[in-house]
């Protein structure tokens, strides 16, 4: 006989990210995504989803995002006054033939032209074109987020893939969530991160690195997480990776582990799947269990 | 000698650390040694590396600024119209307990509210976003680069002060933020001819065709180059093919470049024939897509 009990499993959520792009971010979210137990996967990087790639979810769950809305002018009835023109902030409308014109790419999307233009000449029309998906893969359930180019706000389309997960984690019983974030320090990394178990920056040895990863920790600090630091291709310059250990154990940053150098990472890519996945006995492999089991039992 | 004409060229690449910086590093070198006039632009304003590898005086540093209101709360009327014209949710507002809050952080500075007000209590004030920085070296040539401050939301005003500071005059060179966003279109939108660099991965490829797709909708002209060639598969090259995009260059897989890279150091430095290369390359782009200097 079972015996059921009410469990409220309270989720976890390891967010990665990286202030530098191409660090190995996302392959070693996949890595983290096919240790062992069921998860919730989110891809946040919404500007540059990726890992529906290695992982090929299916589609059980679609919804429109509006990112803002962008003003569109009515040539028949505007009398070219250029009210509107003085009044944009964003250097977004200006006259061409005679003509006033607003350029798209520019517009932020505040509607004061609309707003002011006494003819009524400019309608505010949405960005509807990026989408939130959710669904199954081989380890567990999988959310992610695709911003259509040009559009902003991707800090709330963050939020939105991350409240998926959430829900999906509590509904399923799954606790652990992976958050594969956005490169950089901006409002997607802080969406990415805010409210988080612990947060994982993946580093490489080059001054480049070094210099993202202390702009990166800047940022992080300011949130109640857990920070650990992974430097990955550490063999590609060793020097600067002690540096970078020791800039760590300075400021009293948690160490996770440095990975050398695999071009298996790679080749697992190309076949779709995670390193874990394809070479499971790999030196690599094991040095990232480690690193997962130091992040989650310390 | 060629006649001297005006060109942006964006260094852009869909996905992080793909090797723009590389690019747009060396590109600049090769030309400020051949004394042409020449500006590079860090237009990654989150994470600006470029000055990690030159050394040049500093000429200037310039903050770059946004307007935020302030409420007058003796003028105010908590009447709610100022919050109803913002359209970034940044005026809080309760209307019973005579409260209202500026978020400073999801204000975009348009000034909607200010023209709402009806009582004139809304001012504005300028709040840093970051900074613009002015490098000179010995050379005809320049180095700005964006500095996005840390815990800002959007690098864009800062990318687009660091743009007109650099003017349209000779060569000027962007260095773009990664992705296909807002940041990304403020950089190319200004370029001539954009440069893509992609790896040769499934990651890569994915990136590079949502970049291409953006900048097909923006009309742009634009080259890829195929870094860290050798690693991977071949789905990139039948992809070039297939669209026919032109391959401006490729560069294998070496860690040797890596090694250098790492350290600071430009990589046309140590290998003698990047010289050659980039020239080539530069000078096939600048004779297409060059405007005179009278035609803007």
């Amino acid at each position: 006989m079972k015996i059921c009990s009410i469990q409220f499993t309270k989720s976890m959520e390891t967010a990665i990210i990286s202030g530098k792009g191409g660090t190995g971010k996302s392959s070693i979210s996949a890595a983290f995504a096919t240790l062992g137990g069921k998860v919730v996967l989110a891809d946040c990087d919404v500007d540059a989803a990726n890992l529906y790639i290695l992982f090929n979810p299916s589609h059980e769950e679609e919804e429109i995002y509006i990112a803002g809305q962008k003003a569109v002018i009515d040539d028949l009835l505007c009398i070219n006054c250029g009210l509107c023109k003085e009044y944009c902030r964003f250097d977004a409308i200006f006259s061409s033939d005679g003509k006033v014109v607003i350029r798209e790419v520019l517009c932020d999307g505040c509607r004061l032209c609309s707003r002011i233009c006494p003819q009524n000449a400019i309608k505010m029309v949405d960005n509807n074109k990026s989408r939130m998906y959710a669904g199954s893969f081989r380890n567990g359930k999988m959310v992610y987020g695709r911003l259509a180019p040009g559009e902003e706000n991707s800090g709330k389309l963050v939020n939105i893939v991350r409240e998926k997960a959430r829900e999906i984690s509590t509904n399923q019983n799954i606790e652990n969530i992976i958050i594969d974030g956005p490169p950089g320090i901006g409002c997607a990394v802080i969406s990415s991160i805010t409210g988080t178990n612990n947060v994982v920056i993946v580093t490489e040895p080059t001054i480049s690195g070094l210099l993202d990863l202390k702009r990166t920790i800047e940022i992080t600090s300011k949130f109640q997480t857990k920070i650990w630091v992974i430097i990955n291709k550490y063999d590609i310059n060793s020097n600067m990776s002690d540096k970078i250990e020791r800039y760590c154990s300075e400021n009293e940053i948690n160490f996770a582990g440095k990975l050398k150098f695999d071009s298996q990472v790679v080749e697992s890519m190309v076949k779709c799947k995670s390193i874990i996945e394809y070479a499971p006995d790999s030196q690599i492999s094991e040095q990232i269990r480690k690193i997962w089991d130091t992040i989650n039992f310390k | 000698m060629i006649e001297p004409k005006n060109i942006r060229i964006a260094i852009a690449s869909g996905k992080g650390g793909t090797g723009k910086t590389l690019i747009s590093t060396n590109l600049f070198y090769v030309l400020q040694q051949n004394n042409y006039n020449v500006t590079l632009v860090d237009c990654d304003a989150e994470e600006p590396n470029v000055m990690v590898f030159f050394n040049g005086d500093e000429e200037f540093v310039q903050d770059v600024t946004q307007k935020v209101p302030v409420i007058d709360e003796i003028k105010c009327t908590y009447c709610g119209k100022c919050q109803e014209y913002c359209s970034y949710n940044a005026i809080f507002l309760l209307k019973d307990i005579k409260t209202i809050r500026i978020l400073e952080d999801l204000c975009h500075g348009c000034g909607a509210c200010s023209v709402a007000c009806e009582y004139d209590a809304v001012s504005e004030k300028n709040i840093s976003l970051g900074v613009i920085k002015k490098y000179h070296s010995d050379l005809q040539s320049t180095i700005i680069e964006a500095r996005m401050r840390v815990g800002v939301f959007s690098p864009v005003s800062v990318i687009k002060a660091a743009i007109k500071e650099a003017g349209y005059n000779g060569i000027i060179l962007l260095d773009s933020p990664p992705g296909t966003s807002c940041p990304f279109i403020q950089t190319v939108s200004v370029a001539d001819f954009v440069i893509l660099v992609t790896e040769p991965t499934p990651f890569g490829l994915s990136d590079l065709k949502q970049s291409v797709e953006t900048l097909k909708t923006m009309n742009k002209s634009y080259g890829i180059i195929i870094n860290r060639a050798g690693l991977g598969d071949h789905e990139v090259y039948s992809y070039l093919n297939h669209e026919c995009i032109p391959l401006l260059m490729e560069i294998p897989f070496d860690k040797e470049i890596a090694s250098h890279y790492s350290k600071g150091e430009i990589v046309a430095n140590y290998i003698p024939e990047w010289k050659s290369l980039f020239e080539n390359m530069f000078n096939s782009i600048y004779k297409k897509y060059g405007n005179s200097n009278n035609q803007r």
